[in-house]
């Protein structure tokens, strides 16, 4: 049996972080006989208690805590509880967990992660950069830290609407000096500076979830396209596709890179048929669930991945193959909340 | 009734033996000797740590001011100046929490 | 306190209560630093605040040395031609300037009073470059005389200075602060001429056409606290595109690039999610930016016949940040109405001007029991505004308690402001562990000594 802690246990159904499905892909995950430790920031991070995904679940200091808070934490978790092996699933901690990599390895505790290097090439304030090398149409983009820029911008051919980003989450699109304004001061109120302001491309997004082997090579693309939208611009409803040219882009991206670890590619079509990526996560997506449906269970390949294990068979990924999300309760005992709350710990 | 305030004069200590806070009130509390606090009138949660819980245990016997410092001088070290302050900082805390 | 009665009671720590509110749920989410420190340089904190009170600016002589033999050296291994100038501004204490001069810095200044006190601590005219919009007429007439590198802002002052040199008969070579945009910092476009939009190359033609002035020298500073190097390399690009240009069009040569300041320090910007060790780039990578970027732009020069300009760095804020730390006392303690538990210390806004932008770090100079809470760090000034630290974990502290704030060695020794209260004592930690003091606390005759009350007023009972 190996014992996977999994990050990203937040799932407020507006907008869920990717813990939980990952977690769910594992479960289903044929021949994979795995113990799965859930870490979460919150109390009322929902992952924490879903017994049938997570066999105990952990709080973790937030990522602006720094790196040495975390590999205090995980340590101390890790002796009372061994670990084998450790997916983050949320872009802010990324830093931090690359940081502590070797003292990890010392607890012999697996990743599989792309490098700090890797890790910048693929920063939202880097994103032309890498676009450009990697021959790909990509929209300007460029960081601020005051909303003056907004009533300026016009001089420097930026025109409206554009869209208004955090470093590592959240965006929305501003049809005028006003609205920008507002989402910066949200966006900075949140997840600091710079903020990022990106030309708007009119078209229709797609998205492709995989694993870079670290050579160059990607492991298992699995393409979606969004059918429905929360309020929040996430998905509720998505359909699996077939893209030769999006798997293309997507396949240059990690030869440029050579990335190594989960990813999740964002591009906008626009109406002449051009890919222009928007960004690139260096996590698994919050519909990664769809990859297990569609029989290319990319959670257990990152699992064989880091454990030196062979990868599991894939099939061809199904196009056709949709997913509906949908909220449910679950029944949380006052005792396993006080659990959380005065230690910690959910057992 | 409890009172809001509460004189930090000796002579107020000698004077005035109301409890610190309205015994019902803490009374209802499930309190758990991990320092977690459930009221389940509001539905609020609070946690409090080893010397908060000995001062809630205190209150919820309707204890004086007085007679809590008392009985924490005895069981702590520490000055009985230092104890007092803290006590009423920590029932104002409470009252906060229930709102006459 | 030690009989058998009470050796076995538990010590009396200060009772906290905590309500479970809706994303803050997370007793590890915030750690809490149990980081205490009692010295500064090997000098206990408890004798530097016995010796000169509280609060107390305490400056390491040494951590200054190395951080400018440091910063040199990175720049030095990387390009040929390398001058470090201290930047006035960001703490001009005698001392600190002094110390910096000696590891050889050149001074940089932008006011007559910055001018003067480089003067007056015995740089040669020659070894100072001047900055800054206001050059007034009389010092900018010393500073040409006494041989100062002057770095021309705008039109009006380019004129000033040909009529000075035509005047005096004289010769002046003078520098020209461009501002441009970067494509990754905001540009800063108020200070010198703009590059983009023909400005800057019509100051230079300006410069050429004036039998008295020769322009000799590039300067732009694009920014403060850059924390990403890709902005040099643009910036070091672009000066020498327009050194080529104004050399080709205008038939000067140009002898030095200015990159100004602008390096971060590792301090914690507000509003920076994660900390600075993981988002300030180190000194080397900011000369790797800019000297990469300079070799290989000025390549050509030197089979030309063109010397390689000489590169001068004007670092302030990486340099003295944290050669300085400000040591401050518990005055009191108390319970705000949310909850929140609030310090009052002895050491405000007034005297850390830097509290406005940066999370400073906070060390206790005990050991400190009790469970950490979120506390407010109030400033003793009796004004709303006078916040030391918004939000921070500490365990319950005492009246008399000393807290050690860092890095404060940049701009609080220059913007701190007499008000409300004195000033206190700033004292250097010399090489060989003494302590003396280098600027001494203010006091009612220092604070009024300018002072003058007309005869009349001089009664101050009730007419």
């Amino acid at each position: 049996m190996v014992t996977v802690a999994i990050s990203g246990m937040n799932a407020r159904p507006d907008n869920p972080g990717p813990g939980v499905a990952v977690a769910r892909c594992l479960r289903e995950a044929a021949d994979l006989d795995a113990r799965i430790i859930g870490f979460g920031y919150d109390a009322l991070d929902p992952g924490l208690y879903l017994t049938d995904y997570c066999d105990a679940g952990y709080l973790l200091p937030y990522p602006s805590a720094g790196d040495q808070a975390l590999a205090e934490r995980l340590e101390e978790i890790h002796k009372s509880d061994p670990f084998d092996v450790f997916i983050p699933c949320l872009d802010a901690e990324l830093p931090n967990v690359l940081r502590i990599e070797q003292q990890l390895k010392k607890l012999g505790v697996r990743t599989w992660l792309p490098s700090e290097d890797q890790l910048k090439l693929r920063s939202k304030e880097r994103l032309n950069e890498l676009a450009a090398h990697a021959e790909i149409a990509c929209p300007r983009t460029r960081g601020i830290t005051q909303p003056d820029f907004f009533q300026r911008c016009d001089d420097e051919g930026w025109k409206y609407p554009l869209v208004v980003k955090g470093v590592f989450y959240d965006a929305y699109v501003a049809h005028s000096p006003a609205d920008a304004a507002v989402a910066f001061n949200h966006i900075a109120r949140t997840w600091g500076y710079p903020v990022l302001v990106q030309e708007h491309i009119k078209g229709e997004e797609y998205n492709l979830t995989g694993v870079g082997d670290g050579e160059g090579g990607l492991l298992g693309a699995v393409m979606m396209k969004k059918t429905g939208l929360t309020d929040k611009g996430k998905a509720w409803a998505g359909v699996a596709v077939s893209d030769q040219a999006l798997l293309d882009a997507a396949q240059k991206l990690i030869k440029a890179t050579r990335w190594r670890g989960p990813l999740e590619v964002e591009v906008i079509k626009s109406p002449s048929g051009t890919y222009h990526l928007v960004e690139i996560n260096p996590r698994f997506p919050a519909w990664i669930y769809l990859s297990a449906g569609v029989g290319v269970n990319l959670p257990h390949a990152l699992v064989n991945l880091a454990l030196s294990r062979p990868l599991p068979a894939f099939g061809e990924p199904r196009a056709g193959t949709m997913f509906i999300r949908y909220a449910l309760e679950t029944i949380v005992d006052l005792g396993q909340f006080e659990s959380i709350i005065v230690n910690g710990v959910r057992e | 009734m409890f009172y809001n305030r509460h004189p930090m004069t000796n002579e107020s200590n000698t004077t005035r033996r109301e409890p610190l806070i309205d015994a019902k009130l803490v009374q209802r509390l499930a309190v758990s000797d991990s320092g977690f606090v459930f009221d389940p009138v509001s539905g609020h949660s609070f946690s409090v740590n080893e010397t908060g819980l000995r001062i809630l245990r205190l209150l919820k016997e309707g204890q004086d001011l007085p007679s809590a410092v008392k009985a924490l001088c005895d069981e702590f070290l520490g000055s009985a100046a230092d104890i007092e302050r803290d006590v009423l900082e920590f029932a104002g805390l409470l009252r906060k929490q229930f709102p006459a | 306190m030690t009989d058998n009665t009470t050796a076995d009671k538990p010590v009396w720590i200060k009772p906290t209560l905590r309500a479970h509110r809706s994303g803050l749920l997370n007793k590890f989410g915030a750690v809490p630093s149990r980081q205490w420190q009692d010295e500064f340089e090997d000098v206990p904190v408890a004798d530097l605040i016995h010796q000169f009170g509280s609060p107390l600016f305490v400056i390491s002589e040494q951590r200054l040395r190395k951080n400018v033999r440091h910063l040199t050296r990175a720049f030095s291994a990387r390009y040929p031609r390398v001058q470090y100038s201290w930047s006035y501004k960001t703490n001009y204490l005698n001392a600190v300037c002094a110390i910096a001069h000696q590891e050889g810095a050149w001074a940089e200044v932008v006011s007559a009073f910055e001018y003067e006190k480089a003067r007056n601590l015995g740089v040669p005219g020659e070894k100072i470059l001047f900055n800054g919009p206001h050059k007034p007429r009389a010092i900018l007439e010393r500073a040409i005389k006494e041989g100062a590198h002057i770095h021309v802002d705008h039109l009006d002052e380019l004129q000033l200075i040909d009529e000075i040199a035509r005047a005096t008969a004289q010769n002046v070579e003078i520098t020209l602060r461009l501002n441009f945009d970067t494509g990754v910092t905001e540009p800063w476009s108020r200070f010198g001429f703009n590059v983009e939009s023909g400005q800057a190359l019509d100051a230079a033609w300006r410069v050429a056409h004036s039998p008295n002035l020769k322009l000799t020298g590039l300067h732009s500073h694009i920014g403060t606290f850059v924390m990403d190097t890709r902005a040099y390399r643009a910036q070091v690009k672009t000066m020498c595109q327009f050194m080529e240009r104004a050399e080709k069009d205008t038939g000067c040569q140009i002898d030095c690039i200015d990159v100004g300041g602008g390096f971060a320090s590792r301090n914690a910007l507000q509003g920076v999610y994660l900390p600075p060790e993981q988002v300030v780039p180190s000194i080397d990578q900011y000369a790797e930016a800019i000297c990469d970027t300079l070799l290989e732009a000025t390549h050509g020069r030197e089979r030309e016949g063109r010397p390689r300009p000489l590169l001068l760095l004007e670092t302030g804020r990486a340099v003295v940040d944290d050669a300085e730390i400000l040591l401050t006392s518990v005055v009191g303690n108390k319970r705000l109405p949310d909850g929140r538990r609030a310090t009052i210390v002895d050491a405000g806004v007034n005297l850390l001007f830097t509290a406005f932008w940066y999370h400073h770090n906070v060390k206790p100079t005990r050991e400190l029991s009790g469970v950490a809470e979120e506390t407010v760090l109030y400033g003793p000034l009796c004004m709303n505004i006078d916040v030391m630290r918004a939000s921070i974990l500490l365990p319950p502290l005492d009246v008399g308690d000393v807290l050690m704030f860092s890095p404060v060695g940049a701009y609080n020794n220059t913007q701190w402001l007499q008000f409300i209260e004195y000033r206190p004592n700033v004292v250097l930690v010399h090489d060989d562990r003494q302590v003396s003091i280098v600027r001494a606390a203010e006091d009612l005759q220092a604070v009024t000594a300018q002072e003058r009350l007309p005869d009349h007023l001089r009664d101050v009972s009730p007419r």
